[in-house]
């Protein structure tokens, strides 16, 4: 019963598909959306450290301090824009997003 | 011996189960609790793979910051969540073979290459892991060989906050704000009256 890398990619793959597949169930709800989006940074992040911890090198928690603070800020900018979208049409279906077409 | 898996086989089975009711529950302020919940036990593996400063950054800004702005944005907004739900069942069959189709290429990637092997380990420039402690070896190098990411970071978060208070700014209009100008434009002689009071009598 040892614990290899392949146990933490395996389970980095398997958060990764369930964020994959929140994006694609949840269509309409935005907001659910961006919490898959939440999920597959922290795979990412799951990848990175268990990569820096098996190769005794400590770069990789370096980056995955880097997806941290994108994903800090992508959710808080994802969430301003939901909060403008929603006061302006008063829903946040995803179809409904289609003012920028040319 | 056996503490190890267990732990890790604990804490992933929780994380694994939390990240599915996070996309599955019909209340996205569970969705978000669920989501909470999957971050928390993350740190728990990150605290078994030896990388305890990121653990506990994880949940101070994922639980503390990220999550709980979620939180507020879902209970800001009036929002019927049930409309929302439509469509979920009917892409769930073709949903649940694209996610299959997915975790087996993935695990094909890594089980083909195996990258345990030892020719892989001990490439390091980096002083070891197991030299000194977690915190102290990421800020030797996160302030020294990577100190233009970190300020790039800073600079991220820095757009990150004028985009985001930029973006939910909006002009109320009966709201009363400070003029300067008008402000600067009073005479001091008509704003200010003299008078001289008797004691005892007032104006």
């Amino acid at each position: 019963m040892l614990i290899t890398l392949e146990h933490y990619l395996f389970l980095a793959s398997i958060i990764f598909t369930i964020g994959i597949l929140g994006i694609f169930l949840n269509k309409k709800n935005l907001i659910i959306i961006l919490m898959s989006i939440e999920l597959i940074l922290l795979s990412v992040n799951i990848n990175f450290i268990a990569f820096s911890s098996f190769l005794n090198e400590i770069s990789g928690q370096i980056f995955a301090m880097l997806t941290l603070t994108v994903a800090a800020a992508e959710a808080a900018i994802g969430l301003a824009i939901l909060v403008v979208f929603f006061r302006n049409l008063g829903s946040i279906e995803v179809n409904k997003i289609n003012k920028l077409k040319g | 011996m056996f503490l190890y898996p267990i732990t890790f086989y604990l804490f992933s089975f929780i994380a694994v189960l939390s990240a599915l009711m996070v996309i599955s529950s019909k209340n996205p302020v569970n969705s978000v609790l669920f989501l909470i919940l999957s971050f928390i036990n993350s740190a728990g593996l990150f605290v078994l793979l030896g990388a305890e400063f990121l653990a506990m950054i994880l949940v101070v800004v994922y639980v503390g910051a990220v999550a709980v702005l979620f939180l507020f944005v879902v209970m800001m907004l009036d929002i019927n969540f049930i409309k929302l739900r439509e469509g979920f069942l009917q892409y769930l069959p073709f949903g649940t073979l694209l996610g299959i189709v997915l975790i087996i290429e993935l695990s094909i990637l890594f089980l083909t290459k195996s990258f345990s092997n030892s020719n892989l380990i001990n490439y390091s420039s980096s002083p070891t892991i197991n030299d000194i402690e977690n915190t102290k070896l990421i800020g030797e190098i996160l302030y020294t060989d990577y100190f233009y990411l970190f300020q790039i970071c800073g600079l991220i978060l820095l757009v990150a906050m004028i985009g985001s208070i930029t973006l939910t700014l909006r002009d109320r209009g009966q709201i009363k704000r400070q003029k300067i100008s008008s402000q600067n434009y009073v005479d001091a002689k008509k704003a200010i009256e003299k008078k001289k009071v008797k004691i005892g009598e007032g104006v």
